[in-house]
């Protein structure tokens, strides 16, 4: 058996001149790796890079020139060609992006409202048209998709904002793989439905949650967090799901020095990606009134608080009686699997120089 | 060869496979993200085989599902092997090349011919041959995954063992998109691991009873080290029974619920003069203990946590800890002092500066790194080194041999009976996680899985006269506890399923086994035997998820 077998593909590069920017980028690229690789961007409403290219939302259209021949074309399904040079920002297309985005606007509700803006900071659609200077008034309003009653805990649904970019159907049936949710009707009358009566605890959903993250507007949010906090108050911080050893990448979000929620941090090798856990399990127990908060010594069968001093004192005596009368092999000591390496490096360190052991393991093998 | 516990290559690569071999992994309930990298290698085009006694989820992507009886892992992968080797298969050149022992486990697999495994592992001679060559053909570009099916066994390194014997034939190690890849289980399990919180190990995996290592240790930090290995958690729960460990000092775990046999481990912990409890709730093992110390949790900590594929990604607060609470890592800082020892160390980036200086796989992985350009999978020798997607990418040239260590089939330590009729195995669902702590503290999950549930085959059920939904007496020769019956073919038959997230109403390691792999001493969750009943005169509420009224 040989094990001669290709590994990359990325032979022969392809030369592209985007906005005057000269790139080479690998074959099989598509112009939009092109347009990014320049360091350009273009809108992008109906595309998510884990499922590939949907081509319906006609934002991310670009000039592009090649063998003298210009056309317009959509950056994501269309394919980088050698020699070819790209146009992203022309006045035409500009001028095109924007009424494209105007007639979303006119088939949706007042961005005023916008849940996404206004607990998250932003949402795709109407950062990018407010970007393109698109006008409310340009159309006349047209009905909108009507908002799902969905009683679910998790996922907000107001389908009034939806743009029908099929973005959430997408990762629903193509990356999480759970056909939870598809589209019903055409055209103008299509609605994301999900089975069997549109309730998402009725159906394959495994509220992972994809959903939320990929939809570019107000139409799918977190329902924990969304109404409860304020996009001008928002913090982000980057860290880690807390739960299993894949490790996503979350943002946590805090108001005024308060746990609010989580979401996916897209920048992670996860690429923000992530379970029903990491998307809603992350940060309640956080705040639970259960917390300990105090020191502890238990006298007589029951606790009473201490102070640090008092506690940490009690647990070196008694460490060290214990070395003292039955040899430093009477001690263990039990780090983590749930917490920082950096306390489990001290742990191991704790038992071995302040204690003069190895009696130290953890519950990896529980 | 796989003695590091991690996976030796990266969930990214999953994707790109041609050959997914799934062992003893419900990958969609335990590792949700690192499944959609499987479904997407087979929306690719790989072919995926599932080797799980129950009908996982995942079986719905599987091209096969290879549906072994309990505990019969190992006459599987021998059979396969022999294939493989009968039919030329296998990566002679790497074999050669780069491992020690093949032909005396060639002559050991002999015996396991597919009818012979077959017998065992209830698997017909075909799947085996089928499976076999499949594996051959794809291979290097084939990856095996495994977790704690395969090794909360008496046997379960033994089981590790065969995998990787399988994985050497095909040349799995050391190439991209290929592998043997444990997926560790909890968030930060593998970095406990790397920073030497284990009896045998110091920081990095060095040995503590090599000499050299504890001298390099010992002037770095300044302290005569104790030079033989220490004893692991079951060993110590033992010995508190019989009076030779006293003190203990548990560290965010909750023993005595997450323990096999949980009633064993209470008596161990009281049965010690002194107990010291760091967590952040007052679990069922913190109620025990003689001080409790309150920790911040992971959102309100400084640090980093180590993943299955040995990324280790930073840990940031978002906020302060509650009350008087504190960061693990300066609760054992004030400690050090108290004892006597002061440490330099006075936040967790001196500690990881300490410990990457001694570490050879940390030594390039800087907070200030990992800040600027995300998580760094280890080994990543110096700060130039982007760190390493695979391993064994360079050290297989430097000759490190795998060994081909032949191993046999050893049943589960208990086998169903006349009395418990029935094999009890347990692990995890999605939308709870371990023992619930925290999950269960989350709004709205009580919808997705109200409680526990026993998972039972429909002709099971009906033999003992189950209805779906009833609540059910379940007893081990250990201890028995009531749960609600769930009549499901993912049970097969003799087979019934519990997780253990639910410990206040069903605590499921009451029934546990207290047998042990006896190289690592890992409990067997995987298998016991128990007898399941119809509590008699009560009528109970349905189960099932139940959309709420609002
Ligand atoms: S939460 Fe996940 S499974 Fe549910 S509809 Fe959204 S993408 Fe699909
Ligand atoms: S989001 Fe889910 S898959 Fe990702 S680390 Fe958390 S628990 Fe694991």
């Amino acid at each position: 058996m040989t094990t001669a077998r290709h590994e990359t593909e990325t032979s022969r590069d392809l030369q592209v001149e985007v906005n005057g920017v000269a790139v080479a980028c690998p074959t099989g690229s598509r112009m939009l790796d092109a347009v990014r690789l320049a360091g350009f961007d273009v809108p992008t409403l109906c595309y998510d890079e884990r499922v590939g290219p949907q081509g319906s939302c006609r934002t991310c259209m670009v000039e592009v020139e090649v063998n003298g021949r210009t056309e317009t074309v959509a950056s994501c399904t269309a394919f980088a060609e050698q020699g070819a040079r790209v146009a992203t920002h022309s006045s035409e297309i500009k001028e095109y992006r924007r009424t494209l985005l105007e007639l979303l606007l006119s088939e949706t509700a007042s961005p005023a409202n916008c849940p996404k803006c206004n607990s998250f900071g932003t949402c795709e659609f109407h950062q990018t048209a407010e970007e393109y200077g698109a006008r409310l008034d340009r159309f006349p309003p047209i009905p909108q998709r009507t908002p799902a009653k969905d009683p679910n805990p998790f996922i907000q649904r107001d389908y009034d904002y939806c743009i029908a970019c099929y973005r959430c159907t997408n990762v629903c049936n193509e990356w999480e793989q759970a056909d939870a949710i598809t589209v019903q009707g055409r055209g103008q009358e299509s609605n994301i439905f999900s089975f069997f009566n549109n309730n998402l605890l009725d159906s394959p959903c495994t509220f992972c949650g994809q959903c939320i993250n990929t939809c570019p507007t107000g139409a799918l949010t977190n329902r924990k967090t969304v109404g409860k906090i304020q996009a001008d108050k928002i913090e982000r911080t980057k860290t880690i799901c807390p739960y299993c050893g894949v490790g996503c990448g979350i943002n946590l979000l805090s108001q005024d020095g308060e746990l609010m929620g989580a979401e996916p941090d897209f920048d992670s090798p996860s690429r923000g990606s992530l379970c029903v856990k990491g998307q809603f399990a992350s940060w309640e127990f956080v705040k639970s009134e259960e917390r300990l908060k105090y020191p502890l010594i238990k006298e007589n069968g029951a606790f009473r608080r201490a102070s640090w001093d008092e506690a940490l004192d009690r647990v070196a005596a008694q460490f060290k009686d214990a070395m003292a009368s039955h040899g430093p092999d009477s001690v263990v000591c039990w780090a983590s699997a749930r917490v920082v390496t950096e306390a489990s490096y001290l742990m191991q360190k704790f038992a071995r120089v302040a204690i003069g052991t190895n009696n130290i393991d953890n519950c990896s093998r529980t | 060869m796989v003695g590091k516990g991690a996976m030796s290559n990266s969930i990214e690569e999953l994707a790109n496979t041609d050959f997914l071999f799934v062992a003893g992994s419900n990958t969609t309930e335990a590792h949700p993200v690192i499944a959609l990298r499987m479904k997407r290698a087979v929306r690719n085009g790989a072919t995926l085989v599932v080797v799980d006694p129950r009908k996982i989820e995942l079986t719905r992507w599987a091209n096969r599902h290879l549906q072994i009886r309990l505990g019969t892992d190992i006459p599987l992968y021998n059979a396969m092997a022999r294939v493989m080797i009968e039919e030329e298969l296998y990566d002679r050149d790497y074999v050669e090349n780069r491992t020690e022992g093949f032909q005396q486990f060639a002559r050991h697999v002999e015996m396991y011919t597919p009818e012979y495994a077959s017998d065992i592992c209830g698997i017909s001679p075909e799947d085996i041959v089928r499976t076999a060559r499949e594996f051959g053909a794809a291979a290097p570009k084939a990856s095996i995954c495994y977790t704690v099916g395969v090794t909360e066994h008496s046997c379960g390194s033994h089981n590790v063992q065969a995998l990787a014997n399988l994985g050497m034939m095909a040349g799995l190690f050391g190439r991209p998109n290929a592998g043997v890849n444990p997926l560790r289980g909890q968030n930060n399990v593998q970095g406990a691991s790397d920073a030497g919180a284990i009896p045998t190990d110091l920081p990095g995996y060095q040995k503590i009873e090599s000499p050299g290592v504890r001298e390099k240790f010992e002037r770095a930090w300044g302290a005569k080290l104790p030079k033989r290995r220490g004893i692991t958690k079951i060993t110590a729960m033992d010995q508190m029974l019989r009076g030779k460990v006293r003190a203990v000092y548990v560290m965010g775990e909750n023993t005595v619920v997450s323990d096999p046999h949980a009633n064993h481990a209470k008596k161990a912990l009281e049965a010690a003069d002194f107990l010291v409890v760091q967590d952040i709730f007052m679990t069922d093992t913190a109620r025990l203990a003689d001080v409790v110390l309150p920790a911040a949790s992971f959102a309100e900590s400084e640090g980093t946590f180590a993943n299955s594929e040995r990324r280790v990604q930073r840990v940031r607060p978002a906020v302060p800890p509650p009350g008087e609470a504190q960061p693990d890592v300066d609760i054992l800082l004030q400690l050090f002092r108290r004892m006597g020892k002061p440490q330099n160390s006075r936040t967790a980036e001196d500690a990881w500066d300490e410990m990457r200086r001694l570490s050879p796989i940390h030594a390039g992985i800087t907070y200030k790194r990992l800040d600027q350009e995300g998580g760094l999978q280890w080994p990543c020798p110096n700060e130039e080194h982007p760190g390493s997607m695979y391993l064994h990418g360079d050290d297989m040239e430097s000759g490190m041999p795998g060994f081909f260590a032949p191993v046999d089939h050893i049943p589960p330590a208990e086998q169903p009976d006349e009395q418990y009729p029935l094999a009890l195995t347990t692990g995890r669902r999605r939308s709870t996680y371990h023992t619930g702590t925290q999950t269960g503290r989350a709004a709205g999950f009580d919808l997705l899985v109200p409680h526990e549930f026993l998972e039972i085959n429909p002709a099971d059920a009906s033999e003992l006269s189950i209805r779906n939904g009833e609540k059910v007496r379940v007893t081990s020769r250990r201890g028995e506890v009531e749960v609600h019956a769930n009549v499901t073919e993912k049970s097969p038959r003799g087979t019934v399923f519990m997780s253990f997230a639910f410990p206040d109403s069903t605590l499921t390691n009451a029934l546990t086994s207290d047998a042990y792999d006896f190289i690592t001493e890992t409990p067997e969750f995987k298998a016991c035997a128990v007898r399941v009943e119809r509590i008699p005169n009560i009528q109970h509420a349905a189960n099932g998820k139940t959309p709420s009224a609002d």
